[in-house]
Parts: structure tokens; C-alpha cells; sequence
């Protein structure tokens, strides 16, 4: 199992029935494909959809149609469409419930960096600053370490911050982590993976729950 | 009534230097056949107003990398590389909002009224110390409105009033800008007589419309775009 599949595999646990979510670009749309047909959610996406749903059939894709990373989508009953006022209201009056989003950085106070690597990348910030600051529950999902082996959950972010204090729970394809008062408090690990390993591998102290489940086992459940 | 024009004499109130916003989020929205008119026409020094720069080599990049545009007002433009370079080789000046600023700036000029406060962003590198304003014991940051001279919309169909209704998630920014510019000109593929929109349909009432320009036939840039099909 490649290390995206752990974390899309293991992220379908935090998606509740009834619930309102919306899944950034980038990995965090790609768990669509993770998710049971009959689950009883309403994505939104930020181009003014409550009721998004995986890639239409070919025959019935509209060219009028897309989520926000710009597949062709099709939508649940009940879907609706709307300008991106009403969209952008939705998020800043916290109405989606759960927010999973894509990060360069996260630090130990659930501080979250992923719009800008000065010098290197600046596509803008599209959506991520309104939907990080606003919504009331944000899951992180991303590789542990960058591309480079470096870790990505800092003590304190480096980068440009997207919002500060915003991020509940980090999934990794290492570890499953919450922002706690006390600190970041690991509850899952993968098959392997010591608390010594894991903190090699982590900039920020790790507080470890006492009985820290094995994060391969849930992923096998789904 | 009848605002009914023909493309190019729409297109050839646009001064040089005009500021026009520009409906769409990616393809969704876009009037290509509007901004092709424009690029024909060869107005310089544009400054556009769009939530993305679509992609190289079709929709507003097309302006863009024909160097008609000076600068661009815009909150992501992360699908289209070309823009990215011509930003870092300061060839474009790019203005990034959050997406929901954006919307809500020009919301905010078409319901006539002139800022708004918020707290997006507050403590962020985006926001400057003179956007700040302390208010009964709370600190908000003051968002000004933006309007602009032009917007140019595409309407799933419209009657020759100039009615207009959206499809789907081609609305995203178009009813706001329709509001926010001095001058709407909109495309559709389908124009109808008035009353064949029932009332309550009407995404954008007539007033805001100001000349409508029918399009024959919808081009391949319109269709769905292979390279986002996934299989």
C-alpha cells in the first residue's frame, strides 16, 4: 500500500454521516474515491456546489460542471449551486462541518502553512485561508516528511501562515496525531514505527497516548 | 427593450486601460468568445479582475500572454504555469485575494456600498498594518469594495432583455460581477423571448445587463477538456 493510500484509507474514518464537508485540492479531493457510495454527507466545493459528488459518468459530464480542482463532477439529490458569496458565507458563518486540507507545514499549536514557499511557489490562496480559519473541525492530511526526508510537523511554522490555531487532528502515512493544549498526542502509528522512530522523524515534541492503536490495523478496517 | 449587439461593436466600447472583470471559475463561466474579441481587437494596458487565469493558452491567458494586461486581481492561479512565469518575471503584477474576500469586495460594490470589515487574514503576511481598525473592543480588518468600468459574463441563456440564468457551477462570480462593473456585456449560446424565463428563475435581473451578444454556435473551448477526465 503506497503511503497516499494509508492516509486516504485511514481519513474515511473522520467523515461522519449527515455532515458537511469540503476536501481541499490536492490529496484531500483525491479520498472521493475512498468514499462508500451510499454515505450520506454534502460536499461542498468553493466554485458554489453543496452536493458534490466522485467524477460524473462520461456521457453525463457537464462542461458547466466541476469541483474546485476542476474535475467533472456529479452531485447527490439535494445539490445546489450558488455564487461564490453565498459559497464564501457558508464557510465564514462555519457551516461546513469538517475541512480536510493539504499542508506544507503544521506546528504543535495547530498553527497551518500551505499557501506560499516564498521565492519558490506563490500560486495564491484560493480558498484555504477562509476554510482554515472557519471551519470548526480541520483534519491535515499529508506525507510526515517532505519530499527531502525533512520533517513537516515543526515546532513553530516557518512558511507564510495560512490561519493560526486552526488544525484539530494530523493524518499521516506514519502516524495519526491531535493538537491537544499539551501538545501534538499521538493515538495511531504504523506498523514499525516506535515513539523513537517517530519523534526522529518529527521536529515537534510528541506526547504518546497509552494506548497508541496500530494506524495500518484501522486503515485495513475500512 | 432589446440589448441584442453585435460582438464587435460591444467589445469596442473597451478602452485601453480599462479595468474588467471577467466571470469564471476555471472554465465553468468564461466567456471565451468575448475575451477572443478582445484579444482581436488588441486593447493594451488591461487590468482584469478573475477568480483564476484559466489555463495556458486559452481564456484570459490569452490576453495575458499576448502582453495586454498589466496586471491581474485574482485569488489562485496555480493551473496555469504560463501566468506563473510572467508573474515572477514581473512581466504581470498579480493581486491575490482569499477567494471569498474577492467575491465579497465586488458583492460589496455592486450593493452600492463602499468596505466592509472582517477578520480573514488577521496576524497573516496579507494584511497591512493600515487595513486594521479597532472597533469597541474588537480588531477587524477593513476590506475596501471593488468595482470595475467593464465585466464581461457568460449566461447559459438570457432573453433579449438581458434576463440572464447560470448553469450549474458556471455561476460562481458572475451575478456579483454583473452588479460590481458600470458595463455588462454578456455572451450566451441561447436568447430567448421575455416571459419564457419564468420570473423566479432569473439569476441576474435585467438592469444589470447592459449589452447582450449571441453566440452561433459553442466552440471547442466550451467543451469538456480531455486533460481533466481522469479514466
Amino acid at each position: 500500500m503506497s503511503d497516499i493510500e494509508i492516509i486516504l484509507k485511514r481519513a474515511v474514518h473522520e467523515v461522519h454521516p449527515g455532515s458537511i464537508l469540503n476536501l481541499g485540492i490536492g490529496l484531500p479531493t483525491q479520498l472521493l474515491d475512498y468514499l462508500p457510495d451510499d454515505l450520506d454527507v454534502m460536499i461542498h466545493s468553493e466554485n458554489g456546489v453543496l452536493g458534490a459528488w466522485k467524477q460524473a459518468p462520461r456521457e453525463e459530464m457537464s462542461a458547466s460542471l466541476i469541483d474546485a480542482a476542476g474535475a467533472y463532477i456529479s452531485t447527490v439529490k439535494g445539490c445546489s449551486f450558488f455564487d461564490s458569496a453565498v459559497s464564501f458565507a457558508m464557510i465564514r458563518r462555519s457551516k461546513i462541518d469538517l475541512t480536510m486540507i493539504g499542508a506544507f507545514e503544521v506546528d504543535q499549536e495547530g498553527n497551518l502553512a500551505n499557501w506560499k514557499i516564498p521565492g519558490k511557489f506563490s500560486p495564491g490562496i484560493g480558498g484555504a485561508m477562509e476554510l482554515a480559519q472557519k471551519t470548526p473541525r480541520i483534519v491535515v492530511l499529508s506525507t510526515h516528511c517532505d519530499k527531502h526526508g525533512k520533517p513537516k510537523i515543526l515546532t513553530k511554522c516557518r512558511l507564510p501562515v495560512t490561519a493560526y490555531h486552526c488544525v484539530s487532528r494530523i493524518i499521516t502515512d506514519k502516524a495519526v496525531l491531535d493538537v491537544t493544549p499539551d501538545g501534538l498526542l499521538v493515538t495511531e502509528m504504523a506498523a514499525g514505527m516506535t515513539p523513537e522512530s517517530l519523534q526522529a522523524i518529527t521536529e515537534a515534541p510528541l506526547i504518546f497516548a497509552a494506548d497508541t492503536l496500530d494506524l495500518t490495523e484501522e486503515v485495513k478496517l475500512s | 427593450m432589446n440589448k441584442v449587439t453585435h460582438i464587435e461593436e460591444a467589445i469596442a466600447a473597451i478602452p485601453s486601460g480599462a479595468v474588467v472583470m471577467v466571470g469564471g471559475f476555471g472554465s465553468p463561466g468564461t466567456p471565451f468568445s468575448l475575451i477572443n474579441e478582445l484579444l482581436r481587437q488588441g486593447q493594451k494596458h488591461l487590468t482584469l479582475i478573475k477568480n483564476d487565469a484559466n489555463e495556458a493558452g486559452i481564456g484570459i491567458s490569452k490576453l495575458i500572454e499576448a502582453g495586454r494586461v498589466d496586471r491581474l486581481i485574482t485569488t489562485h492561479i496555480g493551473l496555469n504555469k504560463t501566468a506563473i512565469e510572467w508573474m515572477n518575471t514581473q512581466r504581470l503584477e498579480v493581486e491575490f485575494h482569499p477567494q471569498g474576500m474577492l467575491a465579497e469586495k465586488i458583492r460589496t460594490a455592486g450593493a452600492g456600498s463602499f468596505g466592509f470589515l472582517t477578520d480573514i487574514g488577521l496576524g497573516c503576511e496579507i494584511t497591512r498594518e493600515d487595513q486594521l481598525l479597532d472597533w469597541e473592543g474588537e480588531r477587524y480588518k477593513v476590506e475596501m469594495a471593488l468595482k470595475a468600468d467593464f465585466a464581461l459574463i457568460h449566461a447559459a441563456r438570457s432573453d433579449r432583455l438581458g434576463n440572464l440564468v447560470y448553469e450549474g457551477s458556471a455561476m460562481n462570480f458572475s451575478p456579483l460581477m454583473a452588479m460590481a462593473a458600470d458595463q455588462v456585456i454578456v455572451e450566451t449560446p441561447e436568447c430567448c423571448e421575455p416571459g419564457e424565463i419564468a420570473p423566479n428563475q432569473i439569476h441576474t435581473p435585467c438592469a444589470f445587463v447592459n449589452s447582450l451578444v449571441l453566440l452561433p454556435l459553442l466552440t471547442q473551448e466550451y467543451a469538456v477538456m480531455e486533460h481533466h477526465v481522469r479514466h
